[in-house]
């Protein structure tokens, strides 16, 4: 390490080079961190214009606005431009930024290979969304892209569609190695495994999901590629192949991925609520354990997607009970926030806000997740407006939740002025309300049996997708007063302390506000 | 880059085509295992068949169920739709097919047994689903299963369906498909068979 260190000291008054060359060639972990969020930002408010042409469609039965098949287009882009360009990228963008302050580290580890895995990413997304502009349409099978949906009754974009989820994955594996190797061997003297902030640690197992599963993906989207041009029959049953085997691949890789978009946010949400009850978290070892024991559970419990596609009893039991166990490790996570806040002397700045919401919702999502997990019960609920409403308030309200309130809680330090906490509130209280009347109506409406999926409905579910609608436009619109309140804030504001928050722990608030453009070029003492 | 680092890189670098390879032995692995526990209801060859052959055997209701696969337009349909047959005896059941269009065509029949948990017993000595079908414009055909069900069958099986979707492969034809491995082994047990 030391090699590293001196290396850095030479050039250690260097700043930032000007103009749009900075951006390229920037190999710096702060510029790439913010490429990262800028980028899926971006995307966010992309596949949220899906998501309220999708709401305005559902707004009353019948047909209006668009043709069917324009809106299998809209989910099936909406689904993968928020998993794979708004909720991983946000979160590899926040890596990049914290994790080497947060251990002490000068940058990461790679830092050619960071900016390479960056700068990949807007080509795979622009590949994704002119498929929107070919000769029938975008990819129409949903993000799951199913076969034989996704080969036999694909439209010919979908070859496009593979390259980009390639690219996707190259670039989510070399951001995941380049992580690991920078926690595995750039931490500064002191700062052992156990005494790794949680965010860090959230990370470390991420990063080893991602290179798990990410080339299972490659795999798959490999197979359809054969499939579909070379003649092969992995996924094709007139061939001897199997559809089922194609679900069995995919949720091998999917069920890890949603993980992926939930472990980082039990990283930032530990952080805030610590800061913000003026306590050392509750549990500490214990949210390792637990974060490492949901992620090893999550490559034993793949087929509770397929419950419904014929398995045989004693799988479908072992799939339910694998499932249930994770509630465990979760639950510990639940109970050790909440002894964290107890007794502690709390304010409810943006970020806890935002951590709170967290907590409550991401909780209510979970226990959907159960209820979905109950073999006979997810017969009836399979494929239904429930499940719809399941996973957003594990996502919306979880992963992206917790990106926002990172990045109100980090802000400061980025950018050294404060951004308008009353701003900050109102947006947080939007939110809040937006989600919650969007997604919640889709529990009674999924348990009333509507269909997902579905641009057309019966009549006796349109008042609740009306109430849904209604709460999509308003958080749809709160996304563009949060992209005004980020300008805002990067323009201009109060400015921030070097530690921002009174109750704020660890190495990244002992820099200045804002992280000047090289830190940590020797490492911090540790106590 | 310091020496730890290198090999942490390096390990990483490995499990990445690793876990790439992996992905790709999920598909003989899920036939593998669907085979040896006999789920999924695929149906595979069995050698030995002759001595699971025994003369008091139970009553056994068998179904035939056929199905075209979408745009698939030939005629075809169960001789019998249900066999009251014995465990423990051979069988032979047919299906009438034909080629209602005016141009060659080539067809492959894929089985499916329910419940999944009878397909390891429903043993199959000779299947249509074997082979390719090739049919000339309007030529019919009846095509022969010749079938034992194994008195090991669990006592609650009543009743046992037997159902085949017939594919349209005339535009696979010659390649990828006549290659194929599940045919080429069935068709060698099959003459093995006789």
């Amino acid at each position: 390490m030391s090699a590293v260190i001196e290396n850095h000291h030479e050039d250690h008054h260097h700043g930032p080079a000007k103009g749009l060359s900075r951006w390229l060639y920037t190999t710096n972990h702060k510029d790439i961190g913010t490429l990262y969020l800028w980028f899926s930002f971006a995307m966010f408010l992309i596949g949220g214009a899906m998501a309220m042409v999708i709401r305005a469609e559902l707004f009353q039965p019948g047909m209006q606005i668009i043709e069917p098949e324009f809106y299998n287009q809209m989910i099936t882009l909406h689904g993968l431009i928020m998993i794979f360009g708004g909720v991983m990228p946000a979160f590899v963008g926040l890596a990049n930024w914290l994790v080497p302050m947060m251990i002490g580290a000068p940058d990461m580890a790679l830092p050619r290979m960071n900016n390479l895995s960056f700068w990949i990413l807007p080509f795979a997304f622009f590949i994704l969304l002119s498929s929107l502009f070919m000769e029938g349409g975008a990819p129409n099978f949903g993000w799951t892209f199913y076969a034989p949906l996704s080969t036999t009754y694909a439209p010919p974009s979908v070859t496009f569609f593979i390259f980009s989820v390639h690219i996707m994955g190259a670039s989510s594996i070399m951001g995941a190695i380049n992580i690991v190797v920078t926690i595995m061997n750039m931490r500064a003297p002191g700062v052992g495994l156990m005494k790794m902030p949680l965010f860090v640690w959230s990370w470390l197992i991420t990063a080893y999901l991602l290179i798990a599963v990410m080339p299972v993906l490659a795999g798959a989207v490999t197979m359809m590629l054969m499939d579909i041009h070379f003649g092969t029959s992995f996924f094709n049953a007139a061939g001897g192949g199997d559809p089922v085997l194609f679900q069995h691949i995919f949720w091998f890789f999917g069920h890890p991925e949603v993980y992926i978009m939930i472990l980082p946010a039990f990283g930032i949400v530990s952080h805030i609520i610590e800061t913000f009850s003026r306590k050392q978290l509750f549990g500490y070892a214990s949210m390792v354990w637990a974060m490492l024991s949901i992620a090893i559970l999550s490559f034993v419990v793949w087929a509770h997607h397929m419950f419904t596609v014929g398995l045989p009893l004693a799988a479908e039991l072992f799939f339910m009970w694998a499932t249930m166990l994770i509630a465990v490790p979760t639950g510990v996570k639940v109970f050790n926030w909440i002894a964290t806040m107890f007794r502690g002397s709390i304010t409810f700045e943006t970020p806890m806000l935002f951590a709170i919401a967290f907590v409550v919702l991401f909780t209510m999502g979970g226990f959907s997740g159960l209820m979905l997990a109950i073999t006979p019960a997810d017969f009836q609920y399979h494929d239904t407006y429930f499940v719809v409403a399941h996973f957003h308030y594990v996502l919306v309200p979880g992963a992206i939740f917790s990106i926002m309130a990172a990045v109100y809680y980090w802000i400061p330090k980025w950018t050294g002025n404060m951004y308008d906490e009353r701003l900050g509130k109102l947006h947080f209280w939007l939110s809040f309300i937006g989600v919650n009347v969007t997604f919640f109506p889709q529990h009674f409406i999924g348990l009333a049996g509507m269909p997902r999926r579905v641009p057309d409905y019966a009549l006796q579910f349109a008042d609740w997708n009306m109430v849904s609608s209604v709460g999509a436009f308003l958080f749809g619109l709160s996304q563009v007063f949060f992209l005004f309140i980020v300008i805002k804030t990067v323009m201009g504001g109060k400015k921030a302390t070097d530690q921002v928050w009174e109750g704020a722990r660890g190495l990244e608030w002992t820099v200045a506000s804002p992280a000047p453009y090289h830190t940590f070029t020797t490492p911090p003492k540790i106590d | 880059m310091n020496e730890g680092a290198k090999k942490t890189l390096k390990r990483l670098l490995v499990a990445v085509p690793l876990m790439f390879a992996f992905g790709f032995a999920l598909v003989p692995l899920y036939d593998v295992f669907c085979e040896v526990t006999g789920i999924n209801g695929k149906v595979f060859q069995s050698k030995d068949v002759e001595k699971l052959v025994i003369e008091d055997g139970r009553p056994i209701g068998l179904q035939f169920i056929s199905t075209n696969n979408e745009n698939m337009p030939w005629v075809f349909t169960p001789s019998e739709e249900v066999m009251t047959i014995s465990t423990g005896k051979y069988y032979t059941a047919t299906f009438y097919v034909k080629n209602t269009t005016n141009k060659k065509m080539t067809a492959q029949a894929v089985p499916s047994v329910a419940p999944s948990n009878a397909a390891s017993h429903l043993k199959k000595l000779e299947c249509f689903c074997f082979e390719q079908q090739v049919l000339m414009p309007g030529e019919e055909a009846l095509l022969p299963v010749k079938l034992l069900v194994s008195n090991e069958l669990p006592k609650n099986i009543k009743n046992i369906i037997l159902s085949y979707t017939i594919f349209d492969i005339t535009e696979y034809e010659d390649d990828s498909l006549a290659n194929n491995e599940m045919n080429h082994e069935n068709m060698n047990n099959h003459g093995g068979q006789h």
